[in-house]
């Protein structure tokens, strides 16, 4: 089973803290990979803006690493910082990796002025380009194009990996880090399989197994919207039920939980908005979940969200004090990551509970799928 | 020698051994009690006087002579008009086991007799194809064996209803409750409906206990079930009663019953569960429905509005219509209308080859609520034999087809399809129906397998008994004879329908646990479904297993 941790605090820290919190966790996975995004950037030897989209990815040979500088040239995306990993590639169990890359762009003139909207559109675009620019030969792994958001993916112990690309060496921080401990063993070795998952600022990663997967990526195939593609793993259409509802629906975070875990009739028929509640069951009936699954996620504006599965048959935590919080499967882990909180305020929600940790970080919305759906249309 | 000439030999003389069903009586067991020849339907077999030669020895004068006595014993009939169907209600009430129907294993000279008068054999039942269905060969793979715990099926909640009606899309969805547009009806209901069966069809104490057992299934049991009239209508209290919430009233192209309706809906309680507009039939396409005049009683006559004693064909089209994207434009909304776009409205076709373009009407139609496909194996209370042994479509491929059309197009929630066409037939009903489900459909409708299982039908594949349309079902189920339908206690059907239901909501609990699915139906989850047939895993994309 995987392992997941999360940590938020208003000042940026290192990626390696979460490692210590895999590492603490180690009893419970197979340490087959380490999936790791950072949002709220901050690089050691550039001021970044945050302005500036972040391409993430791995050149697996040099030819494909000119296939995608050369693209991005083309395209008009204007380099302005390419952060190099101190590299100890002998701890790296794969052999076919040229670079590790993240690289900070600014967009085409033609963009910069556009809205958010188009902007994202157009990373998108870019991003799903890049992906096709990938051979057999010469393998190309695109993980995210957004501004402030990296991402690194890689086979191996997560601790390893961290060693192997200095993490520890201060040189890249953020204000939000998700680690996901194995590369996705239920299908085929592949790096897309990895969690977290990424579309257009949003992510999520996810323990256990998504048994209503297929259903549920022919119905998100049949959206015909560029993004949902890929699902080399069960857990991506997560991550693409949460853009569908924050995005293409515009609802509000808490309705992802309705969406995925709906409420019974039972229970529906005695909530403030159930009328609402079992349309919107309905509609989204094809993107019900059935677990077992936690799943974390963060947004753009760096709320992270962690919510269980309808019969809470997974295990995830949250715990923290003002500024600094943390998500983990298991109490161990958050110890890790925050030792100095009060534990005795440690939180594991429930199958009814979304918990929130917004932006200002200052405490937590414990959000129960009884209370009242904070949406004006359905009052 | 017995001259040829003075013994009765027509063209359609035949002999038991010819005969499809062939009368086994035990002379040393028979009492001569007569219950057997008094239940026979078809009066196959008779009480006759015969003669039997005894040796005469007489042994003094070494002399060797005949005696002769005379008994009385069974004789089958071999008439084309009485031959016996295997029902076995003879061997059912002979109080010493001396007589039962057997299979002919003789060639079945039979068939080539049943044209007299110029008229082909009509019959009721089923299609007679014997052996385990596809559907009866899917396999249920993907055991979710990744993760533990693993869902059980006896202690954890599971959501096993399903949606009727038309589903808009999410965004619309929102569009309209924001702007307060008009939001199509739905029904959330067990996926495993009671198929469309007239009253006329069925006998009242048939129909009138499965409906009672359906309002058990709802009212006590908590399982929404529900059950479709057929063409023909529904008594006047049903149709002002709170029953009728729990009925899908069957429109078709007779109309039969629709006056009853039509007057009650000022007058009704509760809205019925959903309208279902009948354009074909799985066991008989292209042909109407037919109640045949032994069935019209009083009863009947009252309901349908006709005269007693007529045949009662219902043509093959809608009369008023010109093509099917006419009469579904029209008669969706029509009905939908009536009951003030608060009643799901579906049509009811055939497989074919064409169903996927009658869909494709359907989803430019806001009015249309879903789809009911109806596939060969399909049953039927009467219809000429060769539509129900030759003509049809099956079910699965049919259903896959429509099913993967709409998740081209991401419509696979909108448009709910439903499928029925021997879901069952061989017994294993939630098995069938969990396999189409997991194939596309939203649903499954059972009839012969209500039939078989609530009231003890004797039909079965060999053309056993099958005589549905001629009302003199020995069991009652399908006769408007008073004297045949009251052996069928309703209050002993409701117990079964009760019975059956609760059992296939276990299985499906058991079906869908292992494959780690709890909280909706597995529509369209072909992942987790395979079949040891490549050609049929081919055609229905599902996995080959061996």
């Amino acid at each position: 089973m995987c392992r997941l941790a999360l940590k938020t605090a208003r000042e940026p820290f290192s990626p390696y803290e979460v490692l210590t919190a895999m590492e603490a966790m180690k009893e419970g996975y197979d340490g087959s990979g380490l999936g790791l995004l950072l949002r709220g950037m901050e690089f050691e030897d550039f001021k970044y803006n945050p302005r500036f989209p972040i391409l993430s990815g791995i050149a697996h040979t040099e030819k494909a690493w000119h296939r995608m500088t050369d693209y991005m040239e083309e395209m008009e995306y204007e380099l302005k910082y390419d952060h190099r990993f101190a590299m100890r590639p002998e701890l790296i169990e794969a052999q076919d990796r040229f670079r590790y890359f993240m690289r900070a762009y600014r967009m085409p003139v033609e963009f910069r002025d556009e809205s958010d909207d188009l902007r994202e559109a157009e990373l998108l675009r870019a991003r799903l380009a890049l992906r096709k620019l990938s051979t057999e030969e010469d393998p190309l792994t695109i993980f995210s194009f957004y501004p402030d958001v990296a991402m690194i993916k890689e086979v191996g112990w997560p601790m390893q990996i961290g060693d192997a690309l200095c993490l520890h060496d201060g040189q890249l921080k953020s204000r939000v880090c998700m680690a996901q401990g194995r590369q996705n063993t239920n299908y085929g070795i592949n790096l897309y399989a990895c969690h977290p998952f990424f579309i257009q600022g949003i992510s999520t990663m996810t323990n256990g197994e998504n048994t209503a997967f297929v259903p549920i990526r022919d119905w998100l195939l049949g959206k015909k919207f560029a993004g949902y593609t890929g699902y080399q793993s069960d857990s991506e259409v997560f991550t693409h039920i949460l853009h569908y509802a924050l995005k293409q629906l515009k609802l509000p975070l808490q309705a992802y939980k309705h969406i995925i875990t709906p409420l019974s009739n039972k229970e529906l028929a005695n909530h403030p908005q159930g009328d609402f509640l079992t349309g919107l069951r309905q509609v989204c009936k094809r993107l019900i979940i059935d677990g077992p699954n936690a799943v974390i996620g963060t947004l753009p504006d760096e709320t992270s969200l962690l919510v269980m599965d309808q019969k809470k048959l997974r295990p995830a935590m949250v715990g923290g004090r003002d500024g600094v919080w943390g998500i983990a499967s298991e109490m161990c882990g958050i110890q890790a990551m925050i030792p100095d909180r009060d534990a005795s305020l440690d939180f594991q929600p429930m199958r009814e509970h979304t918990v929130i940790i917004p932006p200002h970080r200052k405490e937590l919305e414990i959000w129960s799928q009884y209370d009242r759906f904070p949406l004006p249309l359905a009052a | 020698m017995v001259s040829v000439r003075s013994v009765s030999i027509t063209p359609s003389s035949l002999t038991p051994s010819d005969l499809r069903w062939i009368i086994e009586h035990r002379e040393d067991r028979c009492t001569l009690c007569g219950n057997c020849t008094a239940i026979c339907p078809k009066g196959a077999i008779r009480l006759a006087h015969m003669r039997q030669r005894v040796p005469a020895l007489d042994v003094f004068n070494k002399k060797r002579g005949n005696d002769y006595r005379t008994f009385t014993g069974i004789r089958q009939e071999t008439d084309a008009a009485k031959l016996c169907i295997g029902c076995g209600m003879c061997a059912m009430v002979c109080p010493n086991e001396a007589i039962t129907p057997i299979p002919g294993t003789n060639e079945n000279r039979t068939l080539f007799f049943e044209n007299r008068k110029g008229e082909p054999m009509k019959r009721g039942g089923r299609r007679n194809a014997t052996g385990p269905t596809l559907l009866d060969r899917i396999v249920f793979h993907r055991i979710s064996m990744l993760t533990d715990p693993a869902l059980d099926a006896g202690r954890h909640e599971f959501t096993t209803t399903t949606t009727l009606g038309r589903i808009l899309s999410p965004e619309e969805f929102l569009e309209r409750t924001v702007s307060g547009g008009w939001i199509p009806p739905t029904r959330e209901i067990f996926p495993f409906v009671i198929g469309s069966m007239s009253f006329g069809a069925l006998s009242p104490n048939m129909w009138l206990g499965l409906l009672q057992g359906v309002a058990y299934c709802n009212e006590v049991l908590g399982l929404p079930v529900v059950m479709c009239t057929g063409e023909g209508g529904c008594p006047p209290w049903i149709l002002r009663s709170q029953y009728l919430k729990y009925i899908v009233l069957q429109i078709a192209s007779g109309y039969f019953g629709w006056d009853e309706i039509i007057r009650a809906i000022p007058e009704m309680q509760c809205y019925p569960a959903a309208i279902e507009i009948k354009y074909g039939q799985g066991a008989k396409p292209g042909d109407g429905g037919l109640l045949m005049w032994h069935k019209v009683s009083k009863l009947i006559a009252r309901l349908r509005g006709v005269p007693e004693g007529v045949d009662l064909p219902s043509p093959p089209v809608h009369q008023t219509l010109y093509s099917i994207e006419e009469s579904v434009m029209k008669m969706l909304q029509t009905l939908s209308m009536a009951f003030n776009h608060q009643v799901p409205v579906y049509p009811k076709i055939s497989a074919s080859t064409s169903a996927k373009s009658v869909l494709n009407n359907l989803v430019r139609n806001p009015y249309a609520a879903g789809l009911m496909i109806d596939g060969i194996d399909g049953g039927t209370g009467a219809a000429y034999n060769v539509s129900m042994d030759a003509t049809g479509h099956p079910i699965a491929s049919c259903v896959r087809d429509c099913y993967l059309e709409l998740a081209k197009y991401g419509k696979q929630n909108e448009v709910p399809i439903f499928a029925a066409g021997g879901i069952g037939k061989n017994g294993n009903v939630a098995q069938n129906g969990m396999a189409m489900i997991m194939l596309g459909a939203s649903g499954v409708h059972i009839g012969k397998y209500m039939m078989q299982a609530a009231a003890g039908c004797l039909g079965n594949e060999k053309n056993r008994c099958n005589v549905c349309n001629l009302g003199i079902c020995p069991k009652g189920i399908t006769s408007q004879n008073p004297k045949l339908y009251r052996r069928l206690d309703p209050d002993k059907v409701a117990e079964r329908v009760a019975e059956v239901f609760m059992s296939i909501n276990t299985e499906v609990k058991k079906i869908m646990a292992p494959l780690g699915r709890s909280q909706s139906l597995p529509i369209g989850m072909s992942d987790a479904i395979g079949i040891a047939d490549q050609a049929a895993a081919d055609r229905l994309h599902i996995q080959y297993i061996c």
